[in-house]
């Protein structure tokens, strides 16, 4: 188990290093023009951008400023020259209110994706199963920036029952955090639920056929415990990776949508701003931080999910 | 695995007034909806399992003997699914109790040991907590109690070191040892009734050896009688008191294993003797085969099933034959063929040993 989880981290690292390269040569190596001029935005000086040129090594080999890129990005003095603000300060005072869309909505998806998955693959066929399967791609094929603001009109505007976006620190008022909250969770979740409920039921209905599941049915335990203990562990494990994957990119500024719709200063709405603001240093370093997160939690699952399942302890 | 049969055991169990058999099933019948149509898998089946006998079902691939010994568990029961007849296990009615009736009977009373043993245990848990969750859906008993006892029936069925292996996953086992798991775990619950489904198709030859004696050794010791479901007739020579052979969804031929070996009655049973492999006969051709393949259970041909692959039939083969003692001296050994005992005697000779002989079919 140790053996694995070492090299599972050392591959991670591996990306990580290969997707630095990347990123970097998408960002400041491959685009026609003066990266510096880039770096700098639309509202520069040419002293800005000689100076950016120094600090940044553009004057210098490709490695020089490879390096210098990133010792930049890690060390946190990468600064939008557009807002004269600190990116990683901003990134880092951004992101409790993502992590606090990203977990609740995760936590909300799981879990009645999980409900809706097992409630379909026991009914498969029937009525149930059926309504379901229609919930399921209406879900799935409704756009965050549409479904946010009809759950706003609606809930926020018409019968005032949540707040009308905006984001409120749990440190600062529960109450008020989780009441902001719940409409981007919900709208948020809704998407997610359609996949994985889908996925549960197919890999469920999977499982129900195994061997084992005949096996566990045949020393006459209860249907309940040979469906939760036998064949829904097994069917979680794909699940389980994937959630890893999509909690990872929300995290990154996957979560724009939901932010703008709701109002919510997070990282996705940092981004999105940044994007209209053409402030290319926001864009750079959250691009590198979200792929870092990915691969480091796409790490940490497959450590989880080698717990779960003893035979990923042998293999690759 | 072959050889020739030795006598069957006398039952050291059984007093001289013969008490009812453990299992009687009497008519069962077993059919499916399908979208392509009604599946009879199985067609009136009535045979009895003794104490301390093991009868063997034989047959080739979707004869119905997997069938049989699923429906006895209530493993088959699904909405699509039509079971009519009647099995009793020691005077209790299996076909269509209560869910809660059979669970308490699954795995307590009558446990199975199924084919594949790659792929019959959970993957993701530690065999010892396997047999262990068997233990305690049956019996109150604390979780390191149980865990003794799986341990316990580990070292009995053959596992070494079986403390430790007890921690381990089943991908951690050969096939030979998970075979041996799942006997452990059928054992568990000290069961009346075995049922061994192809328990050692999936597994080496030397391994299948070990296995078949392993379940000799239990049913001398535990009295249980072991139904097994096999296709292939080598098995059972060594371990099988009576025979019972399966073809599209019917019992066509049942008896002894003497009776089985030495006196077939049916076509059928003469072309699976004659495909088995004899290290005692010198091999002069190819091993003969039956011709054909195994009718569609959606529509079995009408008349005697094995008609349009018989190179026997005639004429009566177009009604459907009933499984009656066909001979004088044998109540017990039955089966579904109209020919005469005495021309069968004759034509189920094929170059000196039984064997389905070649031929066209007389009648199509």
């Amino acid at each position: 188990m140790a053996r694995f989880a070492i090299r599972r981290i050392g591959s991670a690292l591996l990306v990580m290093f290969a997707t630095s390269v990347l990123t970097f040569l998408i960002f400041q190596a491959i685009p026609s023009g003066d990266p510096a001029f880039r770096l700098a935005g639309k509202y520069s000086t040419p002293a800005q951008v000689e100076s950016i040129r120094k600090e940044w090594g553009f004057d210098k080999p490709i490695y020089v400023q490879y390096v210098k890129t990133m010792g930049k990005i890690f060390d946190g003095s990468v600064i939008s020259y557009t807002q004269q603000l600190n990116v990683d300060q901003t990134v880092i005072h951004d992101l409790p209110a993502t992590l606090s869309v990203t977990i609740g909505g995760a936590v909300i998806w799981l879990l009645v994706s999980v409900l809706f998955g097992v409630l379909s693959a026991i009914r498969a066929g029937r009525y149930l199963d059926r309504v379901l399967t229609v919930l399921a791609f209406v879900g799935l094929s409704m756009p965050a920036f549409f479904l946010g603001d009809i759950a706003l009109y609606y809930f926020g505007y018409k019968a005032k029952i949540f707040p009308l976006g905006d984001y409120v620190p749990l440190t600062q008022n529960p109450g008020a955090w989780f009441s902001h909250l719940l409409l981007p969770w919900i709208t948020l979740a809704v998407l997610y639920i359609g996949i994985y409920s889908r996925i549960l039921r197919s890999s469920l209905l999977d499982t129900l056929g195994e061997d084992y599941v005949r096996t566990a049915r045949a020393k006459g335990i209860s249907e309940r415990r040979v469906l939760v203990r036998h064949a829904l562990r097994n069917s979680m494990i794909p699940l389980i990776s994937l959630w890893g994957l999509d909690f990872a990119s929300l995290l990154g500024g996957g979560t724009i949508l939901i932010e703008e719709v709701f109002n919510i200063n997070g990282v996705g709405k940092y981004v999105g701003d940044s994007i209209g603001r053409l402030d290319v240093p926001p864009i750079l370093v959250v691009t590198v931080f979200a792929a870092f997160a990915v691969v480091a939690l796409s790490a940490i699952v497959d450590i989880l999910y080698a717990a779960l399942d003893p035979r990923i302890r042998l293999s690759s | 695995m072959s050889g020739p049969p030795r006598s069957p055991e006398v039952d050291p169990a059984a007093p001289a007034t013969s008490p009812p058999p453990l299992l009687v099933v009497d008519g069962l019948t077993v059919s499916f909806r399908t979208e392509q149509g009604v599946v009879h898998a199985v067609e009136d089946a009535s045979f009895t399992v003794a104490r301390g006998e093991v009868v063997a079902v034989v047959g080739e691939s979707g004869s119905g003997k997997s069938v049989t010994g699923l429906t006895l568990m209530g493993l088959t029961r699904s909405p699509n699914a039509t079971i009519g007849g009647s099995a009793l296990l020691s005077g209790r009615e299996l076909i269509g109790a209560s869910e809660a009736t059979l669970r308490a009977v699954r795995g307590a009373e009558i446990a199975m040991i199924f084919q594949d043993p790659m792929s019959s245990l959970n993957p993701v848990l530690r065999v010892g907590e396997q047999i262990v969750e068997q233990i305690r859906a049956h019996d109150d008993v604390t979780h390191a109690a149980a865990l003794d006892r799986a341990v316990e029936l580990m070292e009995r069925v053959g596992i070494p070191r079986a403390r430790d292996r007890s921690r381990a996953f089943p991908h951690e086992f050969s096939g030979g040892m998970r075979q041996r798991v799942m006997i452990a775990m059928a054992l568990s619950c000290s069961p009346s009734l075995l049922i061994a489904d192809e328990p050692t198709t999936a597994l080496d030859v030397t391994i299948q050896a070990q296995i078949m004696e392993e379940l000799g050794v239990l049913r001398r010791e535990t009295g249980a009688g072991i139904l097994l479901v096999t296709h292939d007739l080598g098995v059972v020579a060594d371990i099988a008191d009576r025979i019972i052979v399966m073809y599209a969804g019917q019992i066509i031929e049942q008896g002894t294993l003497d009776e089985l070996f030495y006196d077939p009655q049916h076509p059928y049973t003469w072309g699976l003797l004659g495909s088995i492999t004899r290290v005692d006969r010198v091999r002069t051709a190819r091993l003969p085969a039956i011709p054909g393949q195994p009718p569609s259970l959606l529509n079995a041909p009408a008349g005697c099933h094995f008609r349009p692959r018989c190179p026997h039939a005639f004429a009566a083969c177009t009604q459907p034959p009933a499984l009656e003692a066909r001979l004088p001296d044998s109540t017990e050994h039955r089966d579904r063929c109209f020919l005469e005992p005495s021309d069968k005697r004759r034509i189920r000779t094929v170059d000196g040993a039984i064997g389905l002989a070649t031929g066209e079919t007389v009648i199509s």
